[in-house]
């Protein structure tokens, strides 16, 4: 018995390492080794040739001086005697032996008086004025060389052409090359993408996971009747939002036709003014709860009001800041960038706008849905409730259904309401209405659960996709450049730390969470008071390492458009210039190392 | 008075952890849970102010019917009930001030309570807390920095922030040693008998169970196996509630 367990053991051992090999026998093939080419003689030159121009990085330039020295040659040899050429032997000279040949033939080009140690060309200047390298000189200590050329096949010519050679020699201070300079440029530009990235990136994460979060999310459920009503809420506050944003904004560009700069501060002062002391009045210093219950409908009220002149507030500011940052990049000459900084901020602003009031909407239209469903499931008749519940699920089963059918048109383009509209609606309208005769009103609907999958599955999705890749969509939306880049990179970056983040977020202590719960605490609350204590130091480490990842990063993402440092890099690739390349390389080292440095000084601060 | 009828939870449809148990609280007893681990001690604590769903049954607190009401109308409820816990459950990471304060949560404004922002009579009213339980000086130390002792009694003055009618404390001195439980137990008897709170400590030791409470119920595999004056434990109930081959020690 025993020795039949151990012959299988050791059959099935070998039948394992003959699968391995197989494995690896086809991925040889498949990636095409083949160590013959490492060993063949031109490629090792070449790869000489290469990793000496990059241990040669051209960093600095020097400015140079030269030394002409011409001979005379026939090419080919003259039918009458030669003239003889002599030189003046105290100074510089060449001496060509022999000083007349056919084309293609070789000869001896010796020079006296060189500059000692010097490097330079040596040139064949044809009658015609064309002039052709057809070799280099490298003198010694006692301003000698000797070179052998071969002459050109040009076409034959009766007088003498001349052989010309140019030491160079360096003179004066080194100086930046101008790929040092321009890679300067881009390695700032680099650091700032990274930056960037990182920064947004990290801000738009720590929201998003906390859906991702199976601990937070798995208790959230809700009845029947809220969820339906909630449905409704959303998509139509999202609207109502993004409606009120257009209209605003549509206002604010007629309000500041002319003079915008005067209209846009005076409204802007204005409008902060107003909510300040709106706030003030909602919000008296001395917590009164019970003053604070009595007019609730008046509160309510006056909170929309607010929140509608803060949006109007915030579209007049964004103006200003948008016209203001143009008109200072003048005046402020060589910090002119802030202006522009500003007058982006602005643009930004306007355009997050809609969205942010988009989503504003939805989440308050939600909220009051969701108030909605449970007063009618608290004070109403059961027939009431009954035909109420039917009715809202109904339409929620529509609303999603016809918000489905959108999306597959927006994409496939199939231009048919038949089946992108109505069709999907009225299967919502009736599975919606199913479930509701199904189960009961209260019958809590895991939404948490829900939530967690979709923000799940649209984080995997999007982490799956390389930065590198998604660029390529940026660059066609934004144009080439490290504006692209930062945004494929924020996008990566808020996918990878939200899945990073939730997964901490899991591991958190339960107990704490439990006891602030237990408080009576909201959810909001819960998580301020249990949750974020718990979840900094990860979040820092984290954010860390993504910083390091960014950085890494966005040294290539200009090789797909992204702007920053890749881009030199990828064009003097292309150009063969390797001692350019170099220099580049130089740089990303140094800044990934710095980086890592600093990362690491950071963490060591706060975890 | 808080009245428990058929209360039953079963995990994850197969772990029938509390069983069919009914019983009374009244105002201002000291009443003690005890049972083996695993008998459903938690759970039932648990059970009463809605950290875990009730599978079925009633809980009347008041004439309110907890297992019924909605989330607003739990945030009124469990402010009402203060918790304290084997393992304290601070928030290790935050000061020992604001994890006291967080017994407030359930009364003030949820927006202003999200920028950290307390009302000055909270503060003030953490500080006299901290220094009924005698830590007053390690208010602004981050909790994790306190010894076991110190935490419970961080966890005790969070309880009271709340100002409740009400302490569920779920085995508040098993991580203890015997003298510093005696000195938590005792801050227990005294909120019992100066503040009037009713109290429900699930309890491990029968010596603690005789000192503290007036009255006693026990759980075995989730079933009520007694209910009744703690003397009143004789060896036969002894057994019943702990197996047949337990011995009674202290
Ligand atoms: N979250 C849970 N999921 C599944 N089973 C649980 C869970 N919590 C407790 N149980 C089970 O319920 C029973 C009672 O547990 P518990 O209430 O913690 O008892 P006690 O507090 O008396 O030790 C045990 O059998 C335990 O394994
Ligand atoms: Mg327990």
């Amino acid at each position: 018995m025993e020795r039949e367990k151990s012959l299988i053991k050791s059959v099935s051992f070998g039948l394992a390492i003959l699968f391995g090999m197989i494995i690896y026998a086809y991925g040889f093939n498949v990636t095409k080794v083949n160590f013959e080419t490492t060993r063949s003689e031109k490629r090792l030159t070449q790869l000489s040739r290469i990793m000496r121009a990059l241990a040669h990085p051209s960093l600095f330039v020097y400015e140079k001086e030269e030394l002409e020295v011409m001979a005379p040659i026939y090419l080919p040899c003259p039918k009458t005697q030669v003239q003889i050429h002599n030189p003046d032997t105290s100074d510089s000279y060449l001496i060509l032996t022999p000083n007349c040949a056919g084309p293609g033939e070789i000869i001896t080009v010796e020079g006296y008086n060189i500059w000692p140690n010097t490097k330079g060309p040596i040139n064949f200047l044809a009658l015609s004025g064309v002039n052709l390298t057809i070799g280099n000189l490298q003198s010694d200590a006692n301003g000698y060389f000797k070179a052998k050329v071969k002459l050109p096949k040009r076409q034959p010519v009766d007088v003498a052409q001349m052989i010309r050679v140019l030491p160079r020699r360096n003179i004066g201070n080194p100086e930046f090359s101008d790929v040092a300079k321009s890679t300067w440029d881009k390695i700032i530009e680099t650091v700032f993408l990274a930056l960037l990235a990182t920064t947004f990136g990290t801000l738009l994460a720590i929201p998003v996971s906390f859906f991702a979060a199976r601990n937070l999310m798995s208790s959230q459920k809700s009845p029947l009747t809220n969820v339906a009503f909630s449905t409704i809420g959303w998509p139509l506050g999202i609207l109502i939002g993004l409606q009120t944003a257009l209209t605003f904004k549509s206002f604010v560009i007629q309000l500041f036709v002319e003079d915008v700069l005067i209209r846009s501060s005076i409204g802007s002062v204005l409008g902060i003014g107003l909510t300040w002391s709106v706030i003030q009045w909602l919000f008296p210093k001395k917590q009164d709860q019970s003053n604070l219950r009595k007019h609730k409908i008046v509160q309510s009220v006056t909170v929309i009001l607010c929140v509608l002149i803060s949006i109007l507030t915030i579209y007049m500011i964004a103006n200003l800041a948008l016209v203001l940052g143009q008109v200072l990049i003048e005046p402020l000459g060589p910090i002119g960038f802030v202006g522009n900084f500003i007058s982006q901020l602005g643009d930004v602003l306007i355009m997050v706008l809609p969205a942010a009031t988009a989503l504003l909407g939805g989440g308050t239209l939600g909220l009051a849905g969701n108030k909605l469903g449970q007063y009618v499931s608290d004070h109403m008749s059961p027939q009431v409730i009954k035909i109420t519940n039917i009715c809202a699920t109904a339409l929620a089963g529509a609303v999603i259904g016809g918000i489905l059918g959108n999306t597959i048109d927006w994409f496939y383009q199939l231009d048919n309401p038949q089946q992108t509209l109505y069709l999907p609606m009225s299967i919502g309208a009736i599975l919606g209405a199913l479930v509701s005769l199904r189960i009961s009103h209260k019958h809590p609907i895991p939404i948490g659960y829900v939530t967690y999958y979709v923000t799940r599955t649209i984080l995997n999705a999007t982490r799956s996709i390389e930065p590198l890749v998604m660029v390529i969509v940026f660059v066609v939306w934004v144009g080439i450049g490290p504006f692209a880049g930062s945004l494929a990179l924020a996008l990566h970056t808020i996918a990878a730390l939200a899945k990073l983040y939730s997964e901490q977020v899991e591991s958190i202590a339960p107990g704490p969470l439990e006891a602030v719960r237990a408080t009576g605490a909201n959810r909001l609350q819960t998580i301020v008071y249990a949750v974020i204590p718990q979840i900094i130091p990860p979040y820092i480490s984290f954010t860390m390492y993504r910083w390091d990842i960014n950085v890494r990063m966005s040294t290539i993402i200009g090789f797909a458009g992204g702007g920053g440092i890749g881009f030199l890099l990828q064009q003097n690739i292309n150009l063969l210039d390797y001692r350019a390349a170099s220099v580049q390389m130089l740089a990303i080292a140094i800044v990934v190392a710095t980086m890592d440095y600093i990362s690491a000084v950071i963490r060591e601060r706060f975890v | 008075m808080l009245e428990i009828h058929n209360l039953t939870k079963i995990y994850d449809g197969k772990v029938i952890a509390v069983d069919n148990v009914s019983f009374e609280v009244k105002k201002g007893e000291f009443l003690a849970v005890i049972g083996l681990s695993g008998s459903g001690k938690s759970t039932l604590l648990r059970c009463i102010n809605r950290l875990i769903e009730p599978t079925s049954g009633q809980i009347m607190w008041n004439n309110i019917d907890i297992t019924s009401a909605s989330q607003n109308e739990m945030r009124n409820v469990r402010r009402k009930i203060g918790m304290v816990f084997q393992h304290f459950n601070l928030v290790s990471r935050s000061k020992v001030i604001t994890n006291v304060l967080s017994g407030r949560l359930g009364y003030i404004n949820p927006a202003l309570s999200l920028i950290n922002r307390f009302p000055q009579k909270d503060i003030e009213m953490a500080l006299k807390q901290l220094d009924r339980v005698g830590i007053a000086d390690q208010a602004y130390k981050r909790a994790d920095e306190l010894s076991g002792g110190q935490q419970q009694r961080v966890g005790v003055a969070r309880a009271m922030m709340q100002e409740p009618e009400i302490i569920l404390a779920d085995e508040p001195v098993a991580s203890l040693d015997p003298v510093l439980a005696h000195s938590i137990m005792q801050y227990l008897e005294k909120l019992n008998k100066e503040d009037g709170v009713t109290i429900l400590c699930s309890l491990h030791f029968l010596d603690l169970v005789h000192e503290y409470a007036d009255r006693a119920i026990a759980l075995n595999q989730g079933q009520l196996m007694f209910d009744g004056p703690p003397k009143e434990i004789d060896d036969a109930r002894f057994r019943s509630i702990y197996g047949q081959e337990a011995k009674r020690v202290g």
